[in-house]
């Protein structure tokens, strides 16, 4: 739990005149459930996509078990056991749900057998099985393009989960699942990634799930960390409270404002 | 759907068998036919990656040279057809490397551009290949079997739709393995299998490899059969026959490519015997129908006929 498992030191990234990344320092310990908080534009996803290689931090290095990987592909850092889902889920539409899962099972391995169905026995259980546990048994055979919002957001949650990360990045992981459902959800999603021991980063607005789940909390701010630490305390930061938290109860959860 | 699939191949088998054993002209037609579905299977895989090749000519031809060039040398069908998709496969894999940094318009005509470069190399290099006067293909023998001309005939049919019917199989197996779901993918999400850490590209670089080596099959099936082969094999007008074959076939199941060839061939001969100059006209009319009112083209209609669901 003391070491630390990701180590962003000094990340600046600006697109024109934005800094979506102004001097980003974070340690994500190995085992944590870190929360990222803040306003819409503050360099969240940023963060997430330097992370996984998709965007190169202009200064910077990004260290994953003490080896660099800024300047890795998305493939490599992959590769290396570093999984993400997506702010907008990013499925195949034209396959079904469990062969989106089943895909992502089968990359691990390496996709490279074209003879053998990919819905393999092997592969079909273990696809099988995270949609059980993530609740989506059934709509395995529903083609992606025909999901509601919820259900896109939970099976690309899963497809990352079925990547077997050590660490994973989630990008508003509960937005676009209904109120009603959402912190079963979570609940499951937390005891999957607490079965698995994945460290997970997750960009979340509902403070809720964030002070029941969230080992620490993150608040980002104009591409800056603007406190770290755990939810009790850092939630009840005033500072935090009037720029960020104001503004995101409001959005979750507009009948309880003082909640 | 599975069965049905395999009766319906068997059926239009038994119905290609039957009309070559009634007509002669017919068994050149339809062995023909089976050489340009085999290399429209090729177009299919593609597609399955949302991208359309309006190069593939290129691997046809290269095919059916091969053949006019090595016959001499190499006098035998079998070791002829192993070196055509061989050699078409490598050339693919060549030229893959470099067409699959590209999608969509850009994929389709820089096949388009290497097809066209192919096309003047083969129309140019006149003391190489006699230009467009073309090489003739003398009969030959197959797997040490040297054959009269009807035997022959018959023995290339007969490998036309052996091959048809195994590399068919090979392709239904490739496309709903791990390597073929992905090609699909490539169409809907290609980024996310980067982020699962899957080389795209190199995805698209193995079917578009074996889309060449089928090309290179058909192609020297059809130097076998047409036994003259000409540059125009690789004119850009025949790599778009392809993809009409494609869409007219339908590009969701293997038998698409050979309804699509059979009804493309016959529809041509026919057209071309009863109206003479019309005959584009009456193709062009066929795909129109088939694009507005079946879009599954000829394999989707088969197979809302016969109760499935084509996949
Ligand atoms: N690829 C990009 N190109 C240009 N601007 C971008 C890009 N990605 C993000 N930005 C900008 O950077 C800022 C931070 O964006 P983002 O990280 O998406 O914020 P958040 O996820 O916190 O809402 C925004 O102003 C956004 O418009
Ligand atoms: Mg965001």
């Amino acid at each position: 739990m003391s070491e630390a498992l990701l180590r962003a030191s000094g990340l600046h990234l600006a697109f024109g005149g934005v800094r979506a990344a102004d001097g980003i320092d974070l340690d994500v310990m190995r085992g944590e459930f870190l929360a990222i908080i803040g306003p819409n534009g503050a360099g969240k996803t940023t963060f997430i996509n330097m992370t996984t290689g998709y965007l190169k931090p202009h200064a910077g290095e990004i260290a994953y078990e003490g080896r660099r990987i800024t300047g890795l592909s998305p493939r490599a850092i992959v590769r290396l056991g570093i999984a993400r889902s997506f702010q907008l889920p990013q499925l195949f539409l034209e396959h079904t749900v469990e062969q989106n899962v089943a895909l992502a099972v089968a990359s691990r391995e390496g996709i490279w057998s074209p003879l053998v169905p990919l819905l393999r026995p092997g592969y079909r259980e273990e696809a099988r099985d995270i949609l059980d546990r993530f609740g989506l048994s059934a709509i395995a055979d529903t083609r992606a393009d025909a999901l509601n919002e919820g259900a896109r957001k939970l099976a690309d949650i899963a497809m990352a989960v079925a990547l077997k990360p050590r660490l994973l990045l989630m990008d508003e992981p509960t937005s676009g699942v209904a109120a009603s459902e959402k912190m079963a959800i979570v609940e499951t999603l937390v005891t999957v990634l607490r079965d698995a021991k994945v460290t997970a980063v997750f960009v979340e607005h509902d403070m809720d799930v964030v002070e029941r789940f969230a080992d620490r909390v993150a608040v980002w701010s104009q591409g800056r960390i603007a406190a770290l630490g755990p939810p009790a305390e850092v939630l009840a930061d005033p500072a935090v409270q009037r720029e960020v938290i104001g503004i995101e109860r409001h959005a979750a959860t507009p009948e309880a404002p003082h909640a | 759907m599975r069965k049905l699939e395999f009766l319906l191949a068997l059926a239009l088998a038994g119905a290609m068998i039957a009309a070559a054993i009634a007509a002669p002209w017919l068994r050149f037609v339809l062995t023909i036919a089976l050489a340009k579905g085999i290399a429209v299977m090729g177009i299919l895989l593609l597609l399955r990656a949302g991208q359309v090749s309006f190069g593939h000519a290129l691997y046809i031809a290269f095919g059916a040279y091969t053949v006019a060039f090595l016959a001499p040398r190499l006098n035998d069908a079998v070791l002829l057809l192993v070196v055509a998709a061989g050699g078409a496969a490598l050339l693919g894999l060549v030229i893959g490397l470099f067409v699959t940094r590209y999608r969509q318009i850009f994929f389709g005509m820089l096949n388009l551009a290497m097809c066209m470069v192919f096309y003047s190399l083969l129309e140019k290099l006149y003391h190489i290949t006699k230009g467009s006067d073309g090489i003739r293909v003398e009969i030959m023998p197959v797997a040490g079997q040297a054959l009269d001309r009807i035997a022959y005939e018959w023995t290339i049919f007969g490998i036309a739709l052996a091959l048809a019917f195994a590399l068919g199989a090979l392709l239904r197996l490739y496309l709903v393995s791990p390597m073929g779901e992905a090609l699909k993918g490539i169409k809907t999400r290609e980024t996310r299998l980067e982020f699962m850490g899957v080389p795209a590209r190199g995805v698209l670089l193995a079917a578009y490899v074996v889309s060449a080596g089928v090309g290179g099959i058909g192609g020297a099936l059809i130097a076998m059969t047409s036994r003259h082969v000409t540059p125009l094999l690789s004119y850009w007008t025949a790599s778009g026959e392809l993809v009409f074959i494609a869409i007219l076939g339908g590009a969701g199941g293997v038998l698409g490519p050979f309804l699509g060839a059979a009804a493309y061939e016959l529809i041509r001969v026919y057209a071309a015997a009863s109206f003479a100059d019309a005959w584009q006209m009456i193709l062009g009319t066929a795909l129109l129908l088939v694009i507005l009112f079946a879009p599954g083209g000829l394999w989707g209609m088969a197979a809302r006929a016969i109760g499935g669901r084509s996949r």
